[in-house]
């Protein structure tokens, strides 16, 4: 157990939890805004990376493959918030939860459909693979340190559109009171579409990003999804903060977890036990957090009091 | 217009026409579908409880299903390879036994549910939703990375296991046996919701204030509500891995609980027989759809947006024409 290895699993807990950290913003400001559960969300993670690999094949461009997977979500968002997710809106969770239940098998067949059922690949263009040297002598994937990189640019440009710009007041001014927001004259359903499309937006953008590592094939939203609503959980719902936080806190726990927790078993039983009882518990481990996190602050971090 | 209490007389008469039908003309498969619509209908009405009764949208009731299917798998594992389960402190033997199956399954899957139900009543509404989809997750993994179990690839019982008195391995005395369990359910469930405790539960739905003021603790209410529903659709997977013969991570898998959901909503939300019109729809579409297309979820998902934005109150709702469950 050295330090490097140390080092290179906090960064990739850290990419990890950045790239969670897209789809959870999406998903709280979503929440936040209009009231709505989206499970759906996870689609747009994989219409991202289908779009950015059908791109990327096409074209040979990653920045074009980005600006698609971008595009394609975005749209997507905009088209389903038009057609069925503005109905939702006064109904209860549970008619959300199955609309967008839907939704999903309506979005992964029809990928399923188009696509084929085999993975695509989406390559990591020549001038970010390769390792690269960090200061102390550790080699680290580039690909990876971009993904940090890009993540927490996406972040602060979010904090800044939501802080400082008309449109950010306006959101959060809608996820005070939306009544009084459109009393005062702004079109409150092109807000809630342009809301719907930018979170779709970073969810397309995370599946694109992430595909070039995983492979990009249909369900591969829904994991990540599951592990987004983990975080907003653990961060509190409608708290940009909160999905941050709750985020990176979620992506160390579980690649560290897989990492030490058998190693820490190993101190106290044979390796074999160790290994598999330690992968065991470090697949619960960010669900033990959840749990625990719910026990001391059923509001989560930085969620309202009630 | 029908009244609902004759449409549930027809339901309920399908179940036993079609397959006496099947039995006669000896057609083994269909059995089999109906089998699977009534430990499907089995599993909905367990969840009817908490959703329909107590207002509590579980997306984790896989967890309970997976949990019925993996006792039913362990035990019946360690049976037919002749090894103990436990040797220490006291020695656990497998068993082939539907009964004792049945009864581990109902105490294992009532104990997740008391502690996945304590932590996740702590909140409500959309946290309720996403806690109780990341237990379910939780469990997934669980019984991925849990090899001695078969992991990823599951385990597969070479024989079904036994009832004192039948022969289960004919398709048609295994339907009796699912069919019986589901009327004495639904019995149960009709009964439950016209007891004290189900009325009370019914008002902490509704106004938990209320409650409250005449001294009922809601949360308890909801939480024994949630403890019974997951208990029942533990003794449908229990079944469900007894119909297959194969129990695999699947059933812990969030689209389980999605279809389990679903069942309801094509049914109809609250109602007695919601969950078992809704199993019986579902398992002819995935007949009858999934010969046509290999895609048939595609239409599964429009239907179910259909019915969830324009037709409220599922099938029984519109055919009966009161949107409403309750009056």
């Amino acid at each position: 157990m050295s330090f490097i290895l140390l080092v290179e699993q906090v960064l990739n807990g850290l990419q990890f939890g950045i790239m969670l950290f897209l789809m959870a913003a999406g998903l709280t400001l979503i929440f936040g805004v209009m009231g709505l559960i989206n499970l759906a969300h996870g689609s747009l993670y994989m219409i991202g990376a289908f779009a950015a690999a059908a791109v990327a094949g096409y074209t040979g461009s990653f920045v074009l493959a980005l600006a698609a997977a971008l595009a394609a979500a975005a749209i997507v968002g905009a088209v389903v918030e038009l057609v069925v997710i503005r109905r939702l809106y006064d109904k209860d969770h549970l008619d959300q939860v199955l609309a967008t239940f839907a939704l999903i098998l309506v979005f992964s067949e029809g990928t399923r459909w188009l696509f084929g059922s085999f993975p695509l690949f989406l390559d990591i263009p020549d001038y970010l693979s390769g390792p690269v040297t960090l200061p102390g002598g550790i080699q680290y994937p580039l690909y990876r340190l971009f993904l940090i990189v890009v993540g927490l640019l996406i972040a602060i440009g979010l904090g800044a559109l939501i802080t400082k710009t008309r449109i950010g007041i306006q959101i959060r001014a809608g996820e005070n009171d939306r009544e009084m927001i459109a009393a005062l004259g702004i079109d409150i359903s092109r807000l809630y579409t342009l809301v719907f499309a930018l979170g779709a937006g970073l969810a397309g953008i995370a599946g694109a990003l992430v595909g070039a590592i995983q492979s990009v094939q249909v369900g591969m939203g829904e994991p990540v999804l599951i592990l987004a609503f983990v975080v907003i959980v653990i961060g509190g719902i409608g708290s940009m903060k909160g999905a941050l936080i709750g985020a990176i806190l979620v992506g160390l726990t579980d690649t560290l977890g897989g990492i030490f927790l058998p190693e820490l078993l190993k101190l106290v039983t044979d390796p074999a036990t160790a290994t598999s009882i330690g992968s065991s518990l470090a697949s619960m481990a960010i669900y033990i957090l959840m749990g625990a996190i719910l026990i001391w602050r059923p509001t989560g971090l930085f969620g309202a009091r009630s | 217009m029908i009244g609902e209490r004759y449409l549930n007389a027809a339901i309920l008469a399908i179940f036993f026409v079609v397959p006496a039908w099947a039995y006669w003309a000896n057609e083994p498969f269909t059995i089999t579908l109906m089998t699977r619509a009534a430990i499907f209908a089995l599993a909905a009405v367990g969840l009817n409880i908490a959703l329909g009764l107590g207002g509590l949208v579980s997306l984790g009731h896989a967890v309970f299903f997976g949990i019925g299917g993996y006792a039913m798998g362990v035990l019946a594992f360690h049976a037919q390879t002749f090894t103990p389960l436990m040797e220490w402190p006291f020695v656990i033997e497998g068993t082939k036994s539907m009964p004792v199956i049945w009864l581990t399954a109902i105490v294992l899957s009532a104990l997740a549910a008391l502690v996945i139900g304590h932590l996740s009543l702590r909140t409500s509404g959309v946290y309720f939703i996403m806690i109780t989809l990341a237990f379910g997750q939780m469990f997934f993994f669980f019984s991925i990375s849990w090899s001695a179990y078969g992991g990823e690839d599951g385990l597969s019982i070479y024989v079904r296991n036994g009832f004192p008195g039948l022969n289960t391995l004919q398709p048609i005395q295994f339907y009796g046996l699912c069919l019986s369990i589901l009327c004495v359910v639904l019995w149960f469930t009709h009964r439950l919701a016209r007891s004290p405790f189900g009325l009370a539960l019914n008002a902490a739905r509704q106004v938990p204030q209320r409650v409250e003021t005449v001294g009922l603790d809601p949360t308890r209410l909801k939480l024994v509500a949630f403890v019974i529903s997951g208990a029942i659709t533990g003794l449908a997977g229990a079944l469900f891995a007894d119909l297959n013969r194969f129990v695999s991570p699947t059933m812990f898998s969030w689209q389980m609980s999605g279809e389990i959901m679903v069942f309801i909503i094509i049914g109809g939300v609250a109602r007695l027989f919601g969950p078992v019109a809704g199993a019986l729809v579902f398992v002819a579409l995935e007949h009858f759809l999934g010969g046509l297309s290999e895609y048939w979820l595609v239409y599964l998902g429009a239907l179910l947006l259909v019915i969830v934005l324009f037709g409220r109150g599922g099938v029984i709702g519109i055919v009966s024409g009161r949107e409403k469950a309750h009056g």
